[in-house]
């Protein structure tokens, strides 16, 4: 019943059919376009038919999203795309409901909504463009800006400290948690399908460049040159070894991690810590979260956490199937009429 | 040794006590029991927004109001005959609306001095002289409910805790009501408790026996039963009247029922109501806001249920902007405000009808919104169930209002057959070939309601303003222009359902008393006593608040003067002057209590003396 996957063959879509009429507006050299080219990519894929997908957004440059995939799209107000989708899966869990947000739109005016839907677990999945800066407004700081950043409303710099997306929905109790790259077109393709593909709620991060207001904020993490030195691809099962000649490691010091190198005969492999995104105890998946804090440490790009829990509209569903068995079919009649009646003749 | 019995045609009575001594249960209690009686009754629940203020204490008083009438009444009465108070801060709080003569009991033993310095009396009003104006019957509940159970070896707090229906057991006997309902009460709720359902029913029967055998009471009364029509009543607060409409809107248009909330008073009950029944496919959810609360249901909606949400004034205000999406993207969205004294938190357990103004205009730029309002706790089942089909119809969120007033009252309510509710068809866009997301319908204005999962009708709705028919992104200056002139003329289309105006009196006068919302009851009640003094007053009442029926204007201008009482500073007489121009005088209270209509009886006499 909440599964939207066709289970028997292709539905022969491509991503031509998930391109709308409408004409892109994102500033060109913008990371947005990636993502919705892999999006768009990704989705024909994943057999769900067509008419299946809502793409749900708030308010901000990434929020346009939905008018550029020719699906189902509900432009909303900002911050509540979750607060909307929450209520369209709750009544038609056989939709495949996607938000679209951004690090204001999501983590700000509506962080409250974001980490309610998390902890719910209802079965949507959430796409944050997380550019660290205000784009649609022209340049302001956002909640993932990092502290004494100089912008428009902050010409000395920001004395705000940043929220941490991932650790954020780790917190909130996400059974998905993923971050990927503007710049890395497979590995976003990959995550979106993994994403769409985890029953229950997916939050995924991703690096987006914002060329006009920000950019190279994530520069250090998506260039050639750099990204190697300072990037650890989370594989499940895998150790996380990094570095141009795949020669750098993570190790657990106690609770800390540390980067060893496994060339120099001291450390192998068999020393470094094993990625597994499927623990429910969500401690090591936040000392991965923690990562990004520590200049000396690389920045772990896939997926953090997979675990399965019990969703929210199949709890909801299947609470209103028990209470019909114990009532019965309802009498409207008779439940007008319950109660203390009497008859005036 | 049957002492006489004095007939009445009403009777209304208080039970005032601290909010831990379960007046609100007696009270309603007794209302049952009256009503299966065959009484027509009123009530007014009136309590404090404090859980357990310390006992004792004025802001911890608890009251319990009920009208008990052998023919159709409208309010659930003013000032009373019978109040009973638990202790000094009770009867501080209440004695003002006792009626010279009026019986007064008392329960004695809580007159302490501890008691009274809780309730600022300088001196014991027991012994001062200052109740001789009443009839007062000083009675030593405690005392005589520790006696009644004293062979139980209870513990003194539960014991204490029994009075109430020793006190019940008193008003029975005096007002000569069975106490059959009261027993099968008391088994149903304590039932599992077989000590309390013994204590309890002893309390109840020694209060009985009590003024049977004791010479303060010399007399008993007894009030007939009303003439009501004829048909299967049962007893409805407003609120459950609410919970009751939208499932049976639900099981009409064949929509499952979304209905988000955030808890808040006087709203709450309704999603406690609403909970209880996920067997009609209620999905209840309780949000993490008031805005959340909101927005679930615009994307309920969306996916094709009835998206429905609740709340009080400060909830109201924090929706409104979802409200205005709801407007732009023309999805039927139920929003029920049960207003409460304000402005900010206000007076949460007290009533008001200050939202009128923030329901019709209360969002950025021009959002127009139908508002429709009930007048009585029964009438909220017929009101919201319009709310639905008027939502549905024309596609397009609605505002509902009640208040506190009506959502803790409740009066009779004879249970409608199902079949004859009106029908509310729904119509979800199949055919891609003729689908365009904002192609209006001639008659309603209304766009399709197109559901995702339908194959071939993929379309993009959102917050920002949509080109005519295709609905694509537009800044057109024109489009825009128009755009507003049809959302607003497909709210004003909405007066081609609203029936003819009802006029109580004749058509032209001296007077004409317009009310809308919960003030129905007084003004009936003030209105009709002028007409039987020969009085040339005549009475509308406005259940569409926006937009305003067709035929008003017409009305209103048979008339020398017109008078608008609102428990407000005057929002809907704005209104009316606004639309008409036409000299209405507004008449406003704002303490937090209904009208009463010898209020409303005086200012009638002002206008028609002039």
């Amino acid at each position: 019943m909440s599964n939207p996957v066709i289970p028997n063959g292709s539905l022969a879509l491509t991503k031509k059919d998930f391109e709308s009429d409408q004409e892109v507006r994102w500033c060109p050299g913008c990371g947005d376009y990636s993502i919705l080219a892999q999006t768009q990519r990704t989705l024909p894929n994943l057999n769900i038919p067509k008419e299946k997908y809502v793409f749900v957004s708030g308010i901000g440059c990434s929020s346009r999203f939905p008018y550029y995939m020719n699906t189902y799209g509900f432009h909303s107000i900002h911050g509540r795309a979750p607060a909307i989708a929450s209520g369209i899966k709750c009544v038609n869990p056989d939709l495949s409901v996607w938000v679209i947000t951004g690090d204001g739109d999501g983590l700000s005016i509506g962080g409250n909504h974001l980490i309610h839907t998390l902890r719910r677990n209802l079965d949507i999945k959430v796409i944050l463009f997380n550019n660290r800066i205000y784009g649609l407004t022209k340049g302001q700081y956002s909640p993932t800006s990092e502290f004494g950043k100089i912008t428009k409303s902050s010409p000395f710099g920001t004395v705000d400290h940043p929220f941490n997306p991932i650790r954020v929905a780790i917190g909130a109790g996400a059974t998905f948690v993923a971050r990927t790259l503007d710049r890395d077109p497979a590995h976003m393709q990959e995550t979106i399908k993994r994403a769409a593909e985890h029953k229950g709620v997916a939050f995924v991060e991703v690096f987006q460049n914002c060329n006009i207001f920000n950019d190279g904020a994530w520069f250090k993490y998506t260039e050639k040159d750099t990204k190697p030195d300072n990037v650890v691809y989370l594989e499940h099962g895998k150790p996380l070894i990094f570095g141009a000649q795949k020669d750098k490691g993570i190790r657990l010091n106690g609770f800390r991690p540390e980067v060893v190198s496994i060339s120099n005969g001291k450390y192998t492999k068999d020393d470094l810590l094993v990625h597994n995104e499927n623990d429910h105890d969500a401690t090591y998946a936040f000392i991965l979260s923690h990562m990004i804090d520590n200049p000396a440490l690389p920045v772990p790009v896939g997926v953090f956490r997979a675990v399965q829990d019990m969703t929210y509209e199949d709890a909801l569903n299947q609470q209103i199937e028990q209470v019909k068995q114990k009532y019965g079919k309802p009498d409207l009649q008779a439940l007008l009429e319950s109660g203390d009646t009497w008859e005036v003749k | 040794m049957s002492k006489p019995v004095e007939n009445l045609k009403d009777v209304t009575i208080r039970f005032a006590g601290d909010s831990g001594d379960g007046m609100q249960l007696v009270g309603s209690e007794l209302a049952n029991t009256s009503a299966i009686l065959g009484n027509d009754i009123g009530i007014l629940p009136d309590f404090p927004a404090e859980i357990r203020a310390p006992a004792g204490t004025l802001p911890g008083v608890s009251g319990y109001q009920l009208h008990i009438s052998s023919y159709d009444i409208h309010t659930p009465g003013e000032k009373y005959d019978a109040l009973v108070a638990m202790n000094p801060a009770a009867l501080k709080m209440n004695l003002e609306n006792l009626k010279p003569n009026g019986l007064l009991i008392v329960n004695s033993e809580a007159f302490k001095e501890r008691n009274l310095q809780l309730a600022h009396y300088k001196s014991n009003p027991l012994e001062d002289g200052s109740l001789d104006k009443y009839q007062l019957v000083e009675v030593d509940i405690t005392g005589l409910t520790r006696k009644a159970l004293e062979e139980l070896n209870m513990s003194a707090k539960v014991v204490d805790r029994c009075k109430n229906f020793f006190a019940l057991g008193m008003v029975f006997w005096l007002y000569n009501r069975s106490m059959d309902h009261a027993i099968g009460f008391i088994k149903d709720k304590f039932g599992k408790k077989a000590e309390l359902v013994e204590a309890n029913l002893r309390a109840l029967k020694a209060g009985y026996a009590y003024c049977e055998a004791t010479e303060q009471f010399v007399t008993s009364y007894e009030v007939k039963p009303a003439k009501l029509p004829p048909g299967k009543y049962r007893s409805l607060s407003g609120n459950d009247g609410v919970a009751l409409g939208l499932i049976a809107a639900s099981q009409k248009s064949g929509l499952p029922l979304f209905y988000g909330s955030y808890p808040i008073t006087p709203a709450s009950d309704i999603l406690h109501e609403l909970s209880k029944y996920k067997h009609f496919g209620v999905r209840t959810f309780q949000a993490e806001d008031e805005i959340a609360a909101v927005c679930a249901a615009i994307g309920a909606a969306y996916a094709g249920a009835l998206g429905t949400t609740g709340t009080s004034g400060p909830g109201l205000a924090l929706k409104m902007e979802a409200i205005g999406l709801a407007v732009s993207v023309e999805l039927p969205v139920v929003i029920c405000d049960i207003q409460r004294a304000g402005p900010s938190t206000g007076m949460p357990t007290k009533t008001e009808q200050a939202d009128l103004l923030q329901a019709i205009l209360g969002r950025n730029s021009e959002a127009p919104v139908p508002v429709i309002a009930a007048s009585r706790p029964s009438d909220c089942f017929e009101t919201i169930y319009e709310a639905c089909r008027i939502a549905i119809k024309y596609m397009t969120p609605v505002i509902f209002l009640s208040d506190g007033y009506l959502a803790n009252g409740a009066e009779p309510w004879p249970v409608p057959d199902v079949n004859s509710l009106p029908e509310i068809p729904v119509r979800f866009a199949k055919d891609p070939e003729s689908f365009a997301p904002f192609l209006r319908d001639e008659q309603t204005l209304a766009r399709p309601w197109a559901i995702p999962g339908t194959p071939g009708l993929e379309h993009r709705i959102g917050g920002l303003e949509k080109e005519a028919v295709t609905g694509n992104v537009s800044y057109d200056p024109r489009n825009h222009e128009y755009m507003v002139n049809m959302r607003a003329k497909k709210v004003q289309q909405i007066a081609q359902d609203i029936p003819p105006i009802e006029i109580d009196g004749a058509s032209k006068g001296e007077l004409l008393v317009v009310g809308w919302g919960s003030t129905l009851g007084a003004i009936k009640t003030a209105v009709e006593r002028k007409q039987q003094q020969g009085k040339s007053v005549s009475r509308i009442h406005l259940r569409y608040v926006n937009p305003l029926p067709r035929d008003l204007e017409k009305v209103l201008r048979n008339f020398k003067k017109v008078l608008i009482p609102e428990l407000n500073l005057g929002q809907l007489v704005k209104i009316i002057r606004a639309n008409y121009l036409v000299p209405a005088i507004g008449y406003s209270k704002v303490q937090g209590q209904p009208f009463m209509s010898s209020e409303i009886e005086q200012k009638i006499d002002e206008l028609l003396e002039k």
